[in-house]
Parts: structure tokens; C-alpha cells; sequence
């Protein structure tokens, strides 16, 4: 460009000095700019569009700590087949689980979450009324309260407790009263004997009550033993941690003169 | 290979020679073609080949806020409840006909704002960034810190932005903030780690209703594909063509 201005003799005419040294000093502004342009936008600015390409793979690298669900099924085929056929099929694992992607890289050190604190189910099945309708939610403060929920249902394929059809389909009040009491778990059976004359003539053959103190006291009595208090439960599910989650009391001075149906209500006992 | 002659072979060539020569050379740049762009296919995520959405269906969302949760530990977001990347809203119409709309806090339950008697009708709404294909944040940005990636994902380049929260008034969505610990704009990036290796978002793997449904917008055989097709849809201020990505099902008029 410079070797214009000396250039400037002959035909044409001669460029006024003062232009001369404002093109000087354009030149130099231009120059400056490519410069500091080079060194003041980042490289790959202006690739893909008016922006900094790097910045997609830099964003793309960052760590991922959720694995998904697929990455589950891997390690623990028989608690997805039990998931795949339960009314949790859609729960993703890492849902109740928590981010699980270490645990995948690291099985032996790293273990995820396993939520048994009674409140952590409710934050999707406790009551709200903005929830929508036909959603199962319970009352937190009356369904069987201080209770873990795992104790009644299983997470991995959720039911509610049941009764035999044999019985609720005429005490439907009692089955529902009892499937969120404490006594959830405790079959029928345990208290009731019914023969088979009280399906037909159930007034004329009433089924057995318990007519002893000492039958409560099995479990309830100061110092039972702690593992009859899963006796009769079905396996795994319902049975209680362990005896210091049923309340005992002195049987000498705990209301001698009556039986304990008497003051409390079996099907629905309260709490401490 | 590619170059079928050369300067000095040409008079020696007749046109049926030439004709030749240049069929094979063709034939040659075409196979070799496919076989880089299936290594390449194999090898690396080619953005150009997606294009992402989501559907949300309120009338699933249970307000469990897993999806909060769950976003927060995948993405490292700050904690405070003024910094989310995806919320969730309780819309409460009450009798008296006022709407009121409360967020979620995350780390534990929110009742409800008002006496369940007074509530005509609510229900959830789960919010994120609606990854406009239009999106005004990415016309504010003075410095083109903010950008829309081929794959049609709106993103923030941390290292370049200026933190001058243009961006965060312009989003019609609210749905940006700034990040406390480096000044700089954030927003929801569908997971941008995630989808690229073929993962879902975290909300949408966690979330336990069914309530988000997440895939390609292109294409029949995407779930998302198949819930646009068979549902009434509805997006967030439409007026505004911003032409969001983030489609709702069967939308109560009351949301914004």
C-alpha cells in the first residue's frame, strides 16, 4: 500500500501530504485492529455462527452422575424384572436411588442411596390436593403413623397390603381401617380363628376373638420376645425391624381389670 | 486418486479415455466418502443430524420436585431456590378467582397457599428453559456468549460471557439466572452432556410420573415424535414467537 504514495509523480496528481499521513494513520489503524483482533477473539469465534465453537464440546465433556436406567439392568436383573412388572415400572431407579453414575464406575466403593426414612415416599404419595386425581396418596398423619414405608410395601413393585378376599369382602370397614393402622402386617388369622360355618351363617358361627390378656402380651408384654413379633408375618415384607418397635408394657400394672380390646382398638391400634 | 488427469498427459487422452478415468475417480470419491462418514457417525456425535425437544404433560406432574433435585446434583447448581434450571409451579384458581402461582422448594414439601376449600382448581406445572428456536436471549447477548447449537439447544458459554444479564431480562420464561460463584449467565442445557452420548436430561430419568417426554423433534420413530402427534399441544406465551422447543399437553388457560 505504501509504495503508492512515492509512486504519485508523472500524469496524475500528486497527493496532498496531509491525505498522505491520514492514510499513514489508517493503515496503522487497520493494522492495530487485525492485530488486536487476533488476539482478543478466541479461535474458533465465528466457526459454526456468532459464537465461540470450543464452548460446544466444552460443555458437551462435563461429567454425567445420573447413568440411567439401562446401565441398572446390567448388574441387577432380578430387581428390574421385579420393577419391570410392578406399578413403579416407569420410576426410573436413580429416582429414589440418586445420581448413580459413580456406583456404575465404582460398584465395590461407591453405593447409592437407599431411602427407608418414612419421609422421603411421601414427597411423591403424601397427600396434595394440586396433585392429580386418582394418584394413590395417603395422609401422613394417620396412615399408619412412625412406621417406615418399606415395612408394609415393597418398592420395587408397590402393593397395598391386602386381606383375603375371604374376609374383606364382608369387613371391607376393617380391612381398609387396618391396611394403614400399625397392625397392617398381621393377618387375620393371627387373632381370628372363623370356621368354615361362618361363611354360610356367619351370626350363628362367629369367629374367635382373643379372651386373654396374655394373648396381646405375646408381643406387647414388657420383655417378649422380640422376634415374636414377626411371628405369623409373611416373609421379608411386614415383618418389623426389630421388637423395639412394638410397645410393651408391664402386664401387673397396666390395666389389670380388663382385656386390652377392652380400651384399645385392635384394627387400628393407636400410637405412642 | 481424485485427479483423474494431469497437464501433460492430456493430449495423449481421447474423450472415451477421459470419460473413463473420471467415472472411476467418481466412483472412488463416493465409496471412500461413505466409509468416513459411517466411521465418523460411529466415532462422533454429529449435531447437525438432531434436532431436540420436549413435551411436558401437567396433568402427570405430581410436584415431587425430583426433577429440581435431580437437575441441581447432574448440572452442580447452587442450591439457593433462586437458582434453578428447571422448577415447578402450583397453579391454585380459587373460588373467588384469583390464580395464584407458587414455586416449589425443592428440599422439602410446600403446602398449598391457600384453605383447600377456598380451591376451585390446581395442579403442577414443571418449567425449564423452552430452548427456543427463536429465542430473545440469544439476540440481547452483546457478546455472543449465548448462541443455539446446530442440534437446536440453546447454551451459555461460561468462559465468554460477561455477566451483564442482558440475557435474563430478555427471556420472556424467566428462565435464566446468575450463577452466584462466577457471575455469569446459566439456564437449562437439556443436559448437553447427556443427550449427546444418548442419554435422556436428568429431570426426564428421574422424573416418576411420565410427566416429560424427551427426543428428537425430526423424525417418527422419537418417543417425543410420537406424544406431539397424538396430543393437544400448547407453548409458553405464543404470541411472543419465540417458537419454543418445550411443548405442553392439554394446557390449563391460566398458565403463563
Amino acid at each position: 500500500m505504501n509504495d503508492r504514495l512515492p509512486s504519485s509523480g508523472a500524469g496524475r496528481p500528486r497527493i496532498p501530504q496531509q491525505v498522505t499521513r491520514l492514510l499513514v494513520l489508517f493503515a496503522f489503524f487497520v493494522v492495530a485492529l487485525v492485530v488486536a483482533r487476533h488476539y482478543l477473539v478466541p479461535p474458533t469465534f465465528g466457526d459454526i455462527g456468532h459464537y465461540r465453537a470450543a464452548a460446544i464440546p466444552q460443555i458437551a465433556a462435563q461429567p454425567v452422575k445420573y447413568a440411567g436406567r439401562e446401565a441398572c439392568a446390567d448388574c441387577h436383573p432380578d430387581v428390574i424384572e421385579t420393577h419391570a412388572r410392578g406399578r413403579h415400572h416407569f420410576v426410573g431407579c436413580e429416582t429414589c436411588h440418586g445420581p448413580a453414575a459413580a456406583h456404575v464406575a465404582n460398584p465395590a466403593e461407591v453405593k447409592p442411596r437407599v431411602p427407608r426414612e418414612r419421609d422421603f415416599c411421601p414427597r411423591c404419595h403424601g397427600y396434595d390436593p394440586s396433585r392429580p386425581t386418582g394418584f394413590p396418596q395417603i395422609e401422613t398423619a394417620s396412615h399408619n403413623p412412625g412406621q417406615a414405608c418399606v415395612t408394609c410395601h415393597t418398592p420395587h413393585a408397590p402393593a397395598p397390603p391386602t386381606l383375603p378376599a375371604s374376609c374383606a369382602a364382608c369387613h371391607g370397614e376393617i380391612a381398609k381401617t387396618k391396611a394403614a393402622s400399625r397392625h397392617a402386617t398381621v393377618p387375620c388369622t393371627r387373632c381370628h380363628e372363623a370356621s368354615d360355618q361362618h361363611k354360610d351363617m356367619p351370626r350363628a358361627n362367629p369367629p374367635t376373638k382373643p379372651t386373654t390378656r396374655e394373648f396381646c402380651g405375646q408381643c406387647h408384654a414388657k420383655g417378649a420376645d422380640e422376634k415374636s413379633g414377626g411371628r405369623g408375618l409373611e416373609s421379608g415384607v411386614g415383618r418389623p425391624e426389630s421388637g423395639a418397635d412394638i410397645p410393651q408394657i408391664d402386664m401387673s400394672t397396666h390395666g389389670q381389670r380388663f382385656l386390652c380390646w377392652q380400651c384399645h382398638y385392635p384394627h387400628s391400634p393407636e400410637v405412642r | 486418486m481424485d485427479e483423474p488427469v494431469t497437464r501433460d498427459e492430456r493430449d495423449d487422452l481421447d474423450r472415451r479415455e477421459f470419460l473413463q478415468k473420471c467415472g472411476v475417480a467418481a466412483a472412488l470419491a463416493w465409496v471412500v466418502n461413505i466409509a468416513r462418514t459411517e466411521a465418523e457417525q460411529r466415532a462422533d456425535y454429529r449435531a447437525a443430524d438432531h434436532l431436540y425437544g420436549m413435551a411436558i404433560d401437567p396433568g402427570k406432574c405430581i410436584g415431587c420436585g425430583r426433577c429440581m433435585e435431580a437437575c441441581k446434583a447432574e448440572n452442580d447448581v447452587p442450591a439457593s431456590s433462586g437458582t434453578c434450571r428447571t422448577w415447578v409451579e402450583r397453579y391454585v384458581l380459587t373460588t373467588d378467582g384469583q390464580t395464584i402461582v407458587q414455586s416449589l422448594d425443592e428440599s422439602r414439601a410446600t403446602p398449598p397457599p391457600v384453605d383447600e376449600k377456598k380451591i376451585l382448581r390446581t395442579f403442577f406445572v414443571p418449567k425449564l428453559c423452552n430452548q427456543c428456536a427463536n429465542p430473545p436471549c440469544v439476540q440481547v447477548c452483546p457478546v455472543g456468549a449465548t448462541f443455539i447449537t446446530p442440534d437446536g439447544v440453546v447454551l451459555v458459554d461460561k468462559d465468554y460471557c460477561i455477566g451483564c444479564r442482558y440475557c435474563i431480562q430478555a427471556c420472556p420464561y424467566g428462565a435464566r439466572y446468575l450463577d452466584p460463584r462466577t457471575y455469569t449467565a446459566d439456564k437449562c442445557t437439556f443436559c448437553y452432556h447427556r443427550i449427546t452420548k444418548g442419554l435422556v436430561p436428568a429431570c426426564v430419568e428421574v422424573c416418576p410420573a411420565g410427566a416429560r417426554i424427551f427426543g428428537e423433534l425430526r423424525g417418527r420413530n422419537s418417543p417425543l415424535a410420537r406424544y406431539l402427534r397424538f396430543s393437544k399441544l400448547q407453548v409458553l406465551k405464543p404470541h411472543l414467537n419465540t417458537e419454543p422447543k418445550v411443548y405442553y399437553a392439554n394446557l390449563d388457560g391460566e398458565v403463563r
